[in-house]
């Protein structure tokens, strides 16, 4: 057996130089955040819009916000639909892109009549047919759960379809002189070379998740963020609409680590361009 | 094992032709190439770039078909890929996502070998290139030179019969090429295989064939063998034998006057 895996070595002192100094800029621009909107939350017609986090006097803040929405029993309840409308309309998405996708590569036919229309429907916004969905299917989660599965589906499909095609084919000349078949050749070339580009789908995928959300819930949606965003507009409670819009940053910026953790994980063999 | 066993006829090039067919209409890549190779014979093929040369690698590889004419190996035709006839690729192609032993071992998991046994072949060919301290170095770890190291070794670890190269040293520095030359001598005396090795350095082609092809361009077709008549075992200063700078001088001039048609 052979020692696979390179063992977690210690940090040397420049890598724990830069990943402090990479937490003090992250710190800094939490500070020049919370400055830019504390001066918006002063101003006479911007603080209507953008209240501070915090109470400050007796100004309205995200703060008191939030807290309003825990005593309406909402904030945990459009959290969790919320994310669960996502969870399933991007794992419906995944599923459905990934074979799609080896078949555009690996079928002219099928790419020639699949992928101009999944091009021309991803520059439509989703608000736009969300309707159609909605007539269709009726209220409830589906049609929210439908929408986000064709905005994902479209987007992962086309980013792994391009992957697949941009495979290095002396790699697969090279298997296949050395005797591999073509099911040796799918499971040991064609998809370890896929995998990079499998998880950018999958990082493009959860951003294109949460940015349907609000077109997903605008109509006839029982909770959810985006419903509750909307709903709020209504009442100009705009420190709890804040509130929520933040949540929604906050969601995406942790799937995004997620996938990055992921990512180092299982692509640390590629040739990275070190950048800043 | 040179001298007897060398005189049997391993590949038959018969009348290949090669075309492609393009948006700018039909190319002719190859036309009316004939070559036989011996047994455990050191060919090198020398010839200005778009002559052909990684073409008829590619038809001997079983990688590309030929529009017509035919390849053989040991009398038998080469359709398709096989075992037998292992490929260096200019560009390494090692698989990224494996270490150094995975990548070796990757042509005796083909053959469906026991676990152990892969491991053990592929070993002893990473102690051939000297790369034993690397096993578990992902290619992205290792130079250029220990990268076609590699190569080779993953190519010897299948056994082959023939081993097929495609200007292996070309994209390696003179002195990691001129290291790595003298290695594939020094492998290629102790465990005799026919090669069959492109190159556009004359240098490269002399110092390590016994038969150097000079193909010409448009289409590629086989302008002259040379026989290099240097006794074996040969190395670097090999490079300095008068008669090694005769032939070298010599295929020099059919290569340029080549390569001077080519930009006509």
């Amino acid at each position: 057996m052979s020692k696979v895996k390179q063992a977690k070595r210690p940090l040397t002192q420049s890598e724990r130089h830069t990943r402090m100094v990479n937490r003090l800029w992250l710190l800094l621009s939490l500070v020049v955040a919370l400055v830019v909107l504390y001066i918006l939350s002063i101003g006479k017609k911007t603080g209507r819009s953008f209240p501070f986090l915090f109470p400050i006097g007796d100004r309205p803040s995200v703060y008191e916000g939030l807290q309003t929405m825990l005593k309406r029993n909402a904030l945990w309840s459009d959290l969790g639909s919320s994310l669960i409308s996502v969870a399933m309309g991007f794992s419906l998405g995944f599923i459905t892109a990934l074979p799609m996708a080896f078949l555009m590569a690996w079928y002219t036919p099928v790419r020639k009549i699949i992928e101009p229309w999944i091009n021309f429907i991803r520059n439509i916004p989703a608000l736009a047919y969300s309707p159609l969905i909605v007539i269709m299917l009726g209220v409830g989660r589906a049609p929210s759960v439908v929408l986000i599965w064709i905005c994902t589906f479209m987007t992962m499909c086309i980013t792994i379809f391009h992957g697949i095609r941009n495979i290095d084919n002396t790699l697969v000349k090279a298997a296949r002189v050395l005797g591999a078949n073509d099911v040796d050749i799918f499971f040991r070339i064609t998809l370890p070379a896929t995998v990079p580009f499998i998880l950018t789908a999958v990082r493009l995928g959860l951003s294109a998740g949460l940015t349907t959300l609000l077109a997903a819930e605008s109509t006839g949606a029982q909770a959810g963020l985006g419903m509750r965003i909307m709903t709020l507009k209504g009442t100009f409670e705009t420190d709890a609409m804040l509130g929520y819009i933040i949540i929604i940053g906050i969601i995406g910026t942790l799937l995004n680590t997620f996938v990055d953790i992921i990512e180092g994980r299982l692509t640390s063999w590629q040739e990275k361009r070190e950048g800043a | 094992m040179a001298g007897e066993a060398g005189r049997r006829v391993k590949i038959q090039i018969k009348n290949v032709k090669k075309e492609y067919h393009g948006d700018h209409g039909t190319t002719v890549a190859l036309n009316g190439v004939n070559l036989d190779i011996m047994e455990n014979e050191f060919i090198c093929v020398v010839g200005p770039s778009g002559c052909g040369k990684s073409t008829l690698l590619n038809v001997l590889a079983g990688l590309h078909e030929a529009s017509s004419g035919e390849c053989y190996l040991d009398g038998e035709p080469i359709h398709g890929t096989d075992v037998k006839r292992g490929v260096v690729f200019q560009q390494y192609a090692l698989f990224p996502w494996q270490s150094v032993l995975k990548n070796v071992m990757f042509g005796p998991q083909m053959k469906r070998l026991p676990k152990a046994e892969c491991e053990a072949i592929a070993r002893k060919y990473i102690k051939m290139v000297g790369l034993e301290d690397f096993e578990d170095s992902y290619p992205k770890e290792l130079s250029g030179g220990m990268k076609q190291r590699v190569a080779i070794a993953r190519a010897y670890a299948n056994n082959p019969e023939v081993l097929l190269m495609d200007e292996p040293f070309g994209a390696l520095d003179a002195q990691t090429r001129a290291q790595l030359q003298t290695e594939l001598l020094k492998t290629w005396e102790e465990e005799q295989k026919t090669c069959f090795f492109i190159t556009h350095d004359v240098d490269e082609a002399v110092l390590l064939a016994q038969r150097v092809v000079i193909m010409s361009a448009r289409p590629g077709r086989i302008k002259r063998v040379v026989d290099i008549d240097i006794p074996y075992p040969r190395d670097q200063s090999t490079k300095s034998d008068p008669h090694f700078m005769e032939l070298k001088a010599e295929i020099w001039n059919e290569v340029y006057q080549e390569y001077l048609e080519v930009r006509k």
